[in-house]
């Protein structure tokens, strides 16, 4: 033990850096903050599954098992799916983070971050940024295996471009509820179920996988106004995929695809930094 | 306290000061008006079993829970009114090692460096120099995952000296650890202490107490019921006792009358032991004369023992009940279990 007591006393105090404004450093920290999550999700077999291979499946599978029984008024089903399954699969994404939440949690974590002089919103920033580099990616896998199985968007570059930006948006605002789920649970396995059991009825109950013209006449007033429809029928007038959709139907849903944005942001911003601030491992 | 205001200079005051700290979580009173204080380049230890309230203390002094009532300060500062001032000068290493594992050992501490706010390169050098310390060398570039218990606290206490902070809190740093790698730990934070820093270490080990502190506090149901140097808490249960066994239980009452002698009305006689104990107020001349005695009384000796109380014996006196010697008890399961954490 002599040399550790000799080697400990000749440690080195390094002067933190000072003048950032806290606005600086809550981007940096979150961004060292989001290369910790990827680099987990890069370390770990089963997540990759999760990021890639679970998409992919569920876009074969609707492709094929489905497709053939469901009709969609003037046009393919592969067409009418994709922009479905993309909006399911961002939104499913943000479970990352509700998980990732309760894991540092019970490892204590949070506690240890907490006690840090760093940007009391960053963990959360962290990892919503990190699920919205994985979503990014997994869109990308997405967006090739459909065009195999015959996806084809038309309309121009542009519109394409702003298609994946709402997407983008989605995930962000998805993992912000998530992120406030994880900090409430408090367990991973909580974090688990908690995390995933009310996007069923959203993703399902929606636009994203049958025309809503199908359900009965009750489910049809909770499809209609659920924002997965309302994202799905934005994305799907930006690609040119459905016929029936006229421009102007096309802006009002994209429209109302961020004002759910920017309102899911606006709610669940606040309420997690706040819980945040007042959680600790028990 | 504004002398306190040159961070690391040598006016600065590192002391940790605690008065009447109420905590309660629902109906469970965690902590009921717990004062403490811990004197600048000390130890202090806060004894107790599961659920005394020790973890809430340290959760209170770091700022990450605040008080129902009562106050605290740490190097100076309040611990609600200037938590952002005193998270630079603190580092905590919880009871649950708090790494992340799936980065690599040097991975972590440059982490815990960058959300300090030293440069990235700071960081990497800073890293660097504790690996070296807490011998994670070999290791640094393996994800912590595959770390063996002993690795992992001595990363996370390593974690937790990233910016060398002048005040430390330790919230049983031993606990799940084998006996080797728990002197380890002890050995690094005794020099810790040497080299000035002030500690705040919880623990429910009578041994990492005695072995560790300069003070200590012994805790029960959320406050401190005795407080004082491992040999004053000692000197409360009483001075030093002399215990003798004899050989043959027919030399047993001769043996009493002998030390009645020596120890008046004082003495105790166990027969299934054949043992003959005493308090004794002074030690060692005392116990030549009685073995003198018994020798010329023609009595033998099996054993003979002058020993000092042991913390065990403190704790009790203070609590009426054992203190915990192994594995934490699960709250609400065994003696201890009376209030969660």
């Amino acid at each position: 033990m002599a040399n550790a007591s000799a080697a400990l006393s000749a440690g080195t105090r390094y002067r933190p850096i000072s003048g950032r404004w806290p606005f600086v450093w809550a981007i940096l920290d979150a961004l060292v903050l989001a290369r910790r999550s990827v680099l987990e999700t890069v370390r770990v077999p089963e997540l990759i599954m999760f990021v890639a291979i679970q998409p992919v499946m569920f876009v074969l599978l609707f492709r094929y098992v489905f497709g053939g029984a469901i009709q969609v008024p003037g046009g393919q089903y592969v067409n009418f799916l994709m922009p479905g399954i993309f909006v399911q699969t961002v939104a499913f994404g943000g479970v990352t983070t509700a998980i990732g939440l309760a894991q540092d949690m019970q490892r204590g974590l949070i506690d240890r971050f907490r006690s840090l002089p760093m940007s009391s919103s960053a963990v959360l920033t962290g990892r919503t940024i990190a699920d919205l580099a994985r979503n990014l990616f997994t869109v990308a896998i997405m967006l090739a295996v459909g065009f195999l199985v015959g996806f084809r968007p038309g309309g121009t570059p542009l519109e394409f471009l702003l298609g994946i930006l709402v997407l983008l948006g989605v995930s962000f605002a998805f993992s912000w509820i998530s992120a406030f789920i994880g900090l409430l649970v408090r367990s991973v396995e909580a974090a688990q179920s908690g995390g995933f059991i009310w996007l069923f009825p959203l993703t399902f109950a929606s636009s994203a996988f049958v025309p809503v013209s199908t359900m009965p006449s009750w489910l049809q007033t909770f499809a209609r106004h659920n924002p997965v429809s309302v994202l799905a029928d934005a994305l799907r007038g930006l690609f040119h995929v459905n016929p029936a959709l006229t421009t102007a139907d096309t802006r009002w849903a994209l429209i109302q695809s961020l004002a759910w944005i920017v309102g899911i942001l606006l709610v669940f911003v606040p309420i997690s930094v706040i819980r945040y601030r007042h959680t600790t491992a028990r | 306290m504004g002398l306190a205001g040159n961070l690391f200079g040598m006016a600065a005051d590192h002391s940790v000061h605690a008065e009447g700290l109420v905590k309660r979580y629902g109906r469970v009173q965690a902590l009921d008006g717990l004062d403490l204080h811990v004197d600048q380049g000390s130890l202090l230890a806060l004894l107790g079993p599961n659920g005394a309230g020790k973890t809430t203390a340290v959760r209170i002094l770091t700022t990450l829970l605040e008080p129902d009532a009562g106050h605290a300060t740490v190097a100076g500062f309040d611990v609600v009114n200037d938590a952002d001032r005193i998270k630079s000068l603190i580092g905590l290493a919880g009871q649950s090692v708090a790494i992340d594992e799936y980065l690599t050992g040097r991975e972590n501490l440059e982490m815990i460096g960058q959300l300090y706010h030293i440069s990235r390169r700071d960081a990497k050098r800073r890293a660097e120099e504790l690996l070296i310390q807490f011998e994670l060398r070999d290791a640094a570039d393996r994800i912590a995952k595959t770390y063996s218990g002993g690795m992992r606290r001595r990363l996370d206490l390593a974690a937790s000296l990233v910016l060398l902070p002048p005040v430390l809190f330790l919230d049983e740093p031993t606990t799940g650890l084998d006996p080797r790698s728990r002197r380890q730990v002890w050995g690094m934070i005794s020099s810790l202490v040497n080299d000035g820093s002030t500690i705040l270490l919880t623990t429910q080990y009578l041994e990492e107490a005695d072995e560790l502190a300069n003070r200590i506090a012994v805790v029960d149901a959320g406050r401190v019921i005795a407080e004082g140097t491992s040999d004053e808490l000692k000197d409360r249960v009483g001075g030093n006792r002399i215990e003798i066994a004899v050989t043959k239980d027919a030399d047993l009452a001769r043996g009493a009358d002998v030390a009645r002698r020596h120890f008046s009305e004082d003495v105790s006689v166990d027969p299934a032991q054949r043992r003959i104990s005493a308090p004794s107020r002074n030690g060692t001349t005392q116990l030549a004369g009685l073995v003198r005695d018994f020798d010329a009384a023609g009595i033998d000796i099996v054993d003979l023992q002058l020993h000092r109380p042991s913390l065990d014996d403190v704790f009790l006196t203070l609590t009426g009940h054992q203190a915990e010697q192994e594995k934490a008890v699960e709250p609400a399961a065994g003696r201890w279990g009376r209030r969660p954490r």
